[in-house]
């Protein structure tokens, strides 16, 4: 699992779903900060028409943090919205993906926050297919 | 000129609280919870963020109650809190051709690949009260259907093929930021963009409804609308990955308008864009016309003096926050002018009735 994938995944998650696994599993890790968790946004752009030139879209909050673990790893917490917390966590789970608890971490944390996400997705296109206009059966009632 | 006043203090603390006061509402009555707010006016939230250019649905639901409900006073407190952000950095363009639509229409194509999906609209309803809501009213469930396909193509992309429709210029403009650089007329389209989708959503719905009135008519179809999920990346400047750093709701609407071709050129569509944050699908439609009406210039149009027309008179007077700021100053104090005005018309006055 590339650390794309990872961060990808710990910055979009569901806050309260990080943070109940998280602490589920205890796990103690002494740092330094070496940038405090921060407020603040990233201009968003979009594109006119879908393929012409970019524009600015508008703003969306992101709060983010680094921290050196006493291992010697750095990790880097970037997440959507103005939590704190999540900022940390998602700091220190990157610090400890690059370590020997990669796996148990993967297993136990960036898994389940993926087949939720999924489950969401999958929720939202299985509705949005029930409201599918269906053309072709109302000519198949007529002949 | 203003010249401003001094005292009121006691008077302006007790005001504010009885509008906190006022705001609480009858305390038998239990008090309103953001994540209510969040969760049961999402549409509200939706254009507190659109307007207020600032996606935090938790910041939007707080505006609201702050707000009383009162939504420009909400954008106001978002555009005041945004200024207070320091920026990290830019994304790319969202990819709204990967998004996870929940409603996606054509008006001008019945059948197209990825299907009509109604979604969560109001269209096709009633717009009866339904009383079953006064009480607690039984909620049907959301039906589901397997999704044989997920990707959803542009619909405009299959006239884009023939040709039939103008292709949208892309020069790798790298477009100005309006909440950094003040505009400037004449304005790029990008520009105008961010502009618009930042707008006042009555205005543009104003605007949009006059040009299918006549004013700069140029009769626009929705060749595509579509709401859901993108993924905003942005790359981390310590490690130089690009990652998805957040998840939004869009609403897209591309507009296909009257064409127009020449003894060089044969007839082609026009196209107009709107995009906006949230399920905001009557300002998607009106930014889509109103980007329309404004491009006469590019499309070799006539200048016909219509409102939606005037690039200066639309942007000038889009933003609901500058307008509000502007009228509401009213409210204050203007003793001084006003005395001095007094004494002006007290003079004139006397000077004509020293001359009758």
């Amino acid at each position: 699992m590339e650390r794309k994938f990872w961060l990808s995944t710990l910055a979009t998650c569901n806050d309260a779903h990080l943070t109940s696994l998280w602490e589920k599993f205890g796990i103690e890790v002494n740092f330094t900060w070496l940038r405090k968790p921060e407020i603040g946004s990233i201009m968003c752009q979009g594109k006119i028409g879908v393929t012409g030139n970019n524009f600015n879209f508008g703003e969306v909050t992101i709060t983010r943090c680094q921290l050196k673990t006493s291992q010697g790893k750095i990790g880097h917490g970037y997440v959507q919205g103005r939590n704190k917390y999540k900022a940390e966590i998602v700091a220190i789970c990157d610090a400890l993906l690059q370590t020997n608890k990669r796996d148990f971490l993967i297993k136990n944390i960036i898994r389940p926050l993926v087949v939720s996400d999924k489950n969401l997705k999958k929720d939202v296109m299985s509705k949005s297919e029930s409201t599918a206009v269906d053309f072709f059966t109302l000519v198949r009632g007529e002949t | 000129m203003y010249v401003a006043v001094k005292g009121g203090e006691k008077a302006i603390e007790n005001a504010h609280n009885w509008l906190s006061e006022i705001r609480r509402g009858d305390v038998n009555v239990p008090n309103l919870e953001i994540d209510q707010i969040k969760e049961q006016l999402t549409l509200s939230v939706e254009r507190v963020m659109s307007e207020g250019s600032l996606y935090d649905t938790d910041l939007a639901a707080l505006a609201i109650k702050q707000s009383r409900g009162d939504l420009i006073e909400a954008i106001f407190l978002i555009r005041a809190y945004r200024t207070t952000l320091p920026r990290f950095g830019t994304s790319p363009p969202i990819k709204t051709e990967d998004m996870v639509c929940m409603r996606r229409i054509s008006a001008t194509y019945k059948d197209i690949p990825g299907k009509q999906k109604l979604g969560p609209t109001f269209d096709y309803t009633h717009r009866l009260l339904d009383f079953s809501l006064l009480a607690e009213g039984n909620i049907p469930k959301a039906e589901k259907r397997k999704v044989l396909k997920e990707k959803i193509p542009h619909v405009l992309r299959f006239l884009n093929k023939e040709g039939l429709i103008q292709k949208e210029k892309n020069n790798n403009y790298q477009p100005k930021d309006i909440t950094r650089n003040p505009l400037e007329f004449p304005a790029n389209r990008s520009e105008r963009l961010q502009s618009l989708s930042r707008a006042d959503e009555g205005f543009l719905l104003a605007l949009a409804y006059s040009t299918q009135r006549g004013y700069a008519r140029n009769h626009a179809f929705v060749g595509e609308l579509r709401i859901g999920y993108v993924k905003v990346k942005y790359n981390i400047p310590e490690l130089d990955i690009e990652i998805d750093i957040a998840e939004i709701i869009v609403t897209e609407c591309e507009s296909v308008n009257q064409f127009q071709g020449s003894k060089k050129t044969p007839a082609q569509f026009t196209r107009g864009y709107g995009l906006t944050f949230g399920q905001l699908e009557r300002k998607a439609v009106s930014m889509a016309l109103v980007d329309r009406a404004l491009r006469w210039k590019e499309i070799g149009e006539e200048f016909v003096g219509a409102p939606a027309q005037d690039e200066e008179f639309v942007l000038s007077h889009c933003d609901n926050i500058q307008a509000t700021g502007f009228l509401e100053h009213l409210k204050l104090p203007h003793y001084v002018d006003f005395q001095s005005e007094l004494e002006l018309v007290r003079r004139i006055r006397k000077e004509y009735e020293k001359n009758k």
